[in-house]
């Protein structure tokens, strides 16, 4: 197997684009990953996407995008892993690389949810979850959330106000990352009053609907600085599974599937949890996060939230999570997440995260839920020496 | 959905019929034919007695299309006294009376409707333990025990 180096980034904000469908919004971000690298062709396209063919009843995005990106004639193939969309189709793309496969691959991921109503939007993320024995009986994805919440509180003893630290995060660092959606820091007492959707997950708790598409350009390491003098290796990519129904765990607070791919990953990495010096996670719903960093052993079990209250989280603290806003404040296109957590990674390895930077990064976990924990991908980058 | 959807849940979604394992005897709901205990086939029939209680729940005031008239309703995951967890609404409680460890049953109730001319959809959702509900039924069967 070869070393995967990222050589160009490339993003849209994320946000309420009225004015652009998802081609446009996948073109920008791979013309600007394009540009970064210095590359005019590459020899594989993969796009990732959970929603167009529900929301936009457009499938083939693969064609479609290497279509509308002048690509003619082009391996272009759409992955789908529901939220994890976007990590998925960097996996495909890295084991091209990897396996020798193709010298030139860009990945992007983007989603188009604003222009569905809320309803719809609704009906749409619930297919992430078992249509047959949890979509049927009425259950949103909120509500999956919710119940993991409330059980979470019940069994650990916690209040509903000590998930804030998370979003207090995320906000403050969405503030200074230019393509976040929610730039404005929030406040506990904020938190506290937020309306609830699913008690007890409040506004606060989750993340937005939005649009936005994100990209990146893999090379072999051993031929990245030809194309950009700091490039990122990819060190670890794994994917694990768990039942797609919640209640079809033995023990739903236990993330399986995130536990197993973490594990992979520090293991093809030859790196412990402790080596990580930041973690763009999944923090979709504050109770993900939790339950991310107990699973990956960042947390012991119960102690997720504990982490974030005393502060570990945050960009000074022992392992900072969502550095440029994640999920909650950056914003969710759900099947563009996974590439826009690996773009703003990248970001902080080459020292160009601004205000945002974690002094001395090198190590930077990134990790993708689909569903409540059935799908999870998780990539561990490193600033090439 | 399509009428066919429907009628190829009938056992599991009227009569709470799951399955159990021939290999290891797990009970499996809902149904999934191969037990993920230890991977053998599972595909004998099994009656769950309906009974169980709140593992949790919560409120759904944003409802998927097909669900609005029903707003805002509870679910829950309910734990079934024979291990499986479910996911399913709960019927003729309010929210504030619902707790983690409430005793439940289960009943068969319209899921959904899918407007004028599609099919009313079926299945099983939980309410209080109607014994528990009861006072008089409750005091007579303790006397009698």
């Amino acid at each position: 197997m070869r070393e995967v180096a990222i050589i160009g980034i490339g993003q849209t904000p994320v946000g309420e684009h009225w004015d652009k469908g998802l081609r446009e919004l996948a073109l920008e971000a791979l013309e600007a990953a394009m540009r970064d690298a210095g590359v005019e062709r590459v020899e594989a396209l993969y796009v990732g996407n959970m929603l167009s063919g529900q929301i936009e009843a457009q499938e083939h995005l693969g064609a479609l995008v290497a279509d509308f990106a002048g690509m003619h004639g082009v391996e272009a193939v759409k992955v789908e892993a529901a939220c994890a969309s976007g990590a998925a189709a960097l996996r495909v793309g890295y084991a091209m690389v990897a396996g020798g496969l193709a010298d030139r691959v860009a990945v992007v991921g983007v989603e188009k949810m604003t222009d569905a109503s809320g309803e719809a939007i609704t009906v749409a993320l619930a297919t992430a979850a078992d249509a047959e024995h949890e979509g049927v009986h009425g259950m949103t994805f909120t509500a999956l959330n919710a119940l993991l919440m409330r059980r979470y509180m019940h069994e650990h003893g916690y209040r509903r106000e000590d998930f804030a630290p998370f979003a207090i995060n995320a906000h403050r660092n969405a503030v200074h990352n230019p393509y976040a959606m929610l730039r404005f820091p929030i406040t506990a007492e904020a938190f506290a009053a937020a309306r609830v959707i699913a008690d007890p997950i409040t506004l606060l708790d989750a993340s937005p609907v939005c649009d936005g598409a994100a990209a990146v350009i893999l090379c072999p390491a051993d031929q990245a600085r030809a194309f950009h003098e700091r490039p990122v290796r990819i060190r670890a990519s794994a994917i694990a599974t768990d039942t797609v129904a919640l209640h079809d765990r033995r023990d739903p607070l236990w993330l399986e599937a995130v536990a197993l791919s973490a594990h992979r990953a520090f293991q093809q990495a030859g790196v412990r949890p402790e080596d990580i010096d930041f973690f763009e996670l999944h923090d979709a719903f504050t109770i993900m996060a939790a339950l991310s960093l107990e699973a990956c052993g960042f947390a012991p079990r119960g102690r997720g939230v504990a982490m974030a209250l005393e502060g570990e989280i945050f960009r000074e603290g022992r392992l900072p999570i969502a550095t440029m806003g994640g999920l909650k404040a950056r914003g969710h296109p759900v099947g563009a997440t996974g590439l826009y957590q690996v773009v703003e990674a990248v970001l902080q390895l080459r020292g160009a995260a601004g205000l945002n930077q974690i002094r001395d990064a090198r190590l930077g976990m990134t990790q993708s839920i689909g569903g409540t924990g059935a799908t999870v991908i998780t990539h561990i980058l490193e600033a090439m020496a | 959905m399509h009428p066919a959807r429907a009628w190829r849940g009938r056992q599991q979604r009227y009569r709470l019929i799951g399955e159990v394992c021939s290999g290891c005897g797990a009970r499996l709901f809902p149904p999934r034919d191969v037990c993920p205990a230890c991977q053998r086939p599972a595909r004998t029939p099994y009656p769950f007695s309906g009974r169980g209680e709140v593992y949790s729940y919560t409120v759904v005031y944003e409802p998927p299309a097909g669900y609005e008239e029903q707003a805002p309703y509870i679910v829950a995951l309910i734990q079934l006294e024979e291990g499986p967890l479910v996911s399913a609404m709960l019927t003729d409680v309010h929210p504030e009376e619902v707790y983690i460890g409430m005793p439940v049953e289960m009943v068969t109730r319209v899921l959904h409707r899918q407007g004028e001319r599609g099919v009313i959809a079926y299945g099983y959702k939980f309410r209080p333990l109607l014994r528990q509900a009861l006072p008089a039924v409750a005091s007579a069967e303790a006397a009698r025990a």
